[in-house]
């Protein structure tokens, strides 16, 4: 199961565990990324409170966490080659977290809702 | 220009033995001690050079025309049209550098005692008085040394204002999301945390937003006005009203000073504390053509705030005004050496005393009219998401085709080809492809048509021939540089290459 962030984060979800990263659109439109900064594992995430930032050659943007959590784990190969994020944002996860309340996926848009959503913006 | 050969750094120009003039031998072993004697003993030997320096070797005429041709590789206000918004890239007239660079000021030492520098008191103080008449504050200090310096310097005011009630428990900033990068990072700095507002689609604050946000724990609310869009904020009253209801302090940006000069007052909408950019506002050198300067106004009543020294008048023995520094109590301390960026004050002097108030008073209905007619001359092919008139500068969200895939960054691009320095991109976030223009006051007609031509050029370009704009720039020294590994790697020194 995945699922979308207004801010264009997304969640993907593995029993109790769930992958966030920013989706596709989010990298196009950020264009090439130079710089991740994340979180150290161990970390409480907060849905709707950022927990890092993203760089690119046009902008720098803070990560929001989609859904609350504790990171578990940190994709370290982001920290040498940020530009894993454009070549495919969905497979490069920026962090692991254990999601400490499932029923905040609600919130979230699924795949189809998402799409309408950049569309519409 | 031969770029084979005059295109290379001097160090790879530079061969064994080459030499400019032929000297006498001086004897002198450059390794040695100045004195030629022993060794001083009290520089320690891992400071004391091995080897001789690493200078380059070149004859005359190479390093002559290796700096020419380099010359001309530049480009600035003086070479070609600059219209990057929000930075107010206006000419910068010759008579300041004349004024600046008067030996009597030139030769003047920052420690020089105060009774033989009062000339270069009198222009401190002439200067602070007269932007405290156009800023609409009591007193500015022309200490801080740029912008952001300036923003920082304003907050600390702010929250030794605050501290001096008692009243310490102001740890927040207010910034509109649409505000300049420095708003959040200088608030940061100061040790405020930063809470944002959103803006309403023009970019001016929501007062309905901004309401709720407002207590006991907010400090300031910094504001740019007009906005990053180039719209005037017409709620201004109704916001200073709102945020002093809640004991918190009104901040202006004075990054877009430059329409309102002469007619409009930062401190008549409410605001307490503002900083101008002399080097936007005041014609003096920008970014790498000159130091900046950051001089910061308060209203009346936090001027016991303001960093030390601030520049006094007082009445002589004679009659005569007597300058002198003043070092408060309850002041916060200095934020820089001596009086700041002395000589880019001498040129803002200069500036306004040239323009006098009658000239002055001209610079914003000419910035505002020249931004205007850009506007209206090229909305039929970019795509303007701002209805109705703006004031200095504005922002198009690319081009209003965008079949091609042809965005901000090539149209940038390709401007380079045709001699114009790129307007602001990406620039605000408020929109994707955001290409931010401000002519300034000081292009003619027939530049502004130049430009205008080339801008609509592009534009059929990215429909008849898209590749040759993606492709862009063809014509400039360097074309294609990879901007994501130079951020990734930069390479900063020769030997890094």
């Amino acid at each position: 199961m995945i699922r979308f962030s207004e801010s264009h984060e997304y969640v993907r979800v593995e029993g109790e565990y769930g992958f966030i990263g920013v989706s596709d659109y989010a990298q196009k439109q950020l264009g090439n990324v130079v710089y991740v900064d994340m979180p150290e594992p161990g970390d409480e995430l907060e849905q709707g409170e950022d927990f890092g930032a993203i760089e690119s050659v046009k902008a720098a943007s803070d990560l929001i966490a989609p859904v609350s959590g504790e990171v578990v784990e940190i994709n370290e190969a982001l920290a040498d080659n940020p530009r894993l994020v454009n070549q495919d944002a969905m497979a490069n996860w920026i962090v692991k977290v254990k999601l400490s309340d499932p029923g905040e996926l609600d919130n979230l848009m699924d795949e189809a809702a998402y799409e309408a959503f950049c569309n519409k913006g | 220009m031969n770029r084979e050969i005059y295109g290379k750094l001097v160090f790879e120009l530079s061969r064994p033995g080459r030499r400019g003039y032929r000297l006498p031998d001086n004897h002198i072993d450059p390794c040695a001690a100045p004195q030629g004697g022993e060794k001083a003993p009290e520089i320690p030997a891992s400071l004391l050079r091995q080897t001789p320096p690493d200078l380059p070797e070149c004859d005359e005429l190479t390093v002559v025309r290796h700096y020419n041709n380099m010359s001309t590789n530049n480009f600035g206000v003086d070479t070609g049209f600059y219209p990057l918004g929000s930075c107010t890239m206006k000419y910068n007239p010759k008579i300041n550098e004349e004024m600046a660079g008067h030996k009597l000021f030139a030769s003047v030492h920052p420690s020089t005692p105060e009774t033989s520098v009062q000339g270069c008191l009198e222009m401190y103080h002439t200067l602070q008085a007269a932007l405290s008449e156009i800023g609409g504050m009591a007193e500015f200090t022309l200490n801080p040394f740029a912008g952001a310096h300036g923003e920082l310097t304003g907050l600390m005011v702010i929250r030794a204002y605050h501290d001096s009630r008692g009243d310490s428990g102001r740890c927040k900033v207010i910034v509109p999301d649409s505000a300049h990068g420095t708003n959040p990072a200088s608030a940061a700095v100061a040790g405020l945390e930063v809470v944002e507002v959103k803006s309403r689609p023009d970019g001016t604050v929501d007062v309905d937003d901004l309401r709720p946000l407002l207590d006991n724990t907010v400090a300031a609310v910094m504001m740019t006005n007009p906005n990053t869009l180039g719209i005037f904020e017409k709620n201004i009253p109704e916001i200073a009203r709102m945020v002093h209801e809640a004991g918190a302090l009104m901040y202006y940006d004075g990054a877009n000073l430059n329409p309102m000069l002469g007619m409009a007052r930062p401190g008549d909408m409410g605001f307490d504390v503002m900083h101008i950019n002399l080097h936007k506002t005041f014609s003096t050198p920008h970014g790498g053509g000159g130091p900046g300067s950051g001089p910061v106004g308060v209203r009346a009543g936090l001027e016991p705030f303001l960093p030390n020294p601030r520049v006094i008048k007082t009445d002589g023995a004679d009659g005569k005004p007597v300058y002198k520094l003043s070092v408060a109590p309850d002041a916060l301390g200095s934020v820089s050496a001596t009086l700041g960026n002395f000589a880019v004050q001498a040129r803002a002097l200069s500036y306004i005393l040239s323009l006098g108030r009658e000239g002055l008073m001209e610079v914003g209905p000419l910035a505002t009219l020249n931004a205007n007619y850009v506007k209206e001359s090229l909305r039929d092919d970019y795509l303007l998401p701002i209805e109705g008139v703006c004031k200095h500068e504005f922002v198009f969200d690319g081009l209003r085709d965008k079949s091609e895939h042809v965005t901000t960054l090539h149209v940038a691009k390709r401007l380079l080809d045709h001699g114009y320095h790129a307007p602001t991109i990406y620039f605000p976030l408020l929109f994707h492809e955001s290409l931010m223009i401000e002519p300034t006051e000081t292009e003619s007609k027939e530049t502004l048509d130049g430009f205008i031509a080339v801008m609509h050029d592009i534009a059929r370009e990215a429909r008849e021939t898209p590749d040759l704009v993606k492709s862009a720039p063809h014509n400039t020294p360097v074309t294609h540089p990879d901007d994501t590994a130079a951020a990734l790697h930069p390479v900063v020194t020769f030997d890094q290459l």
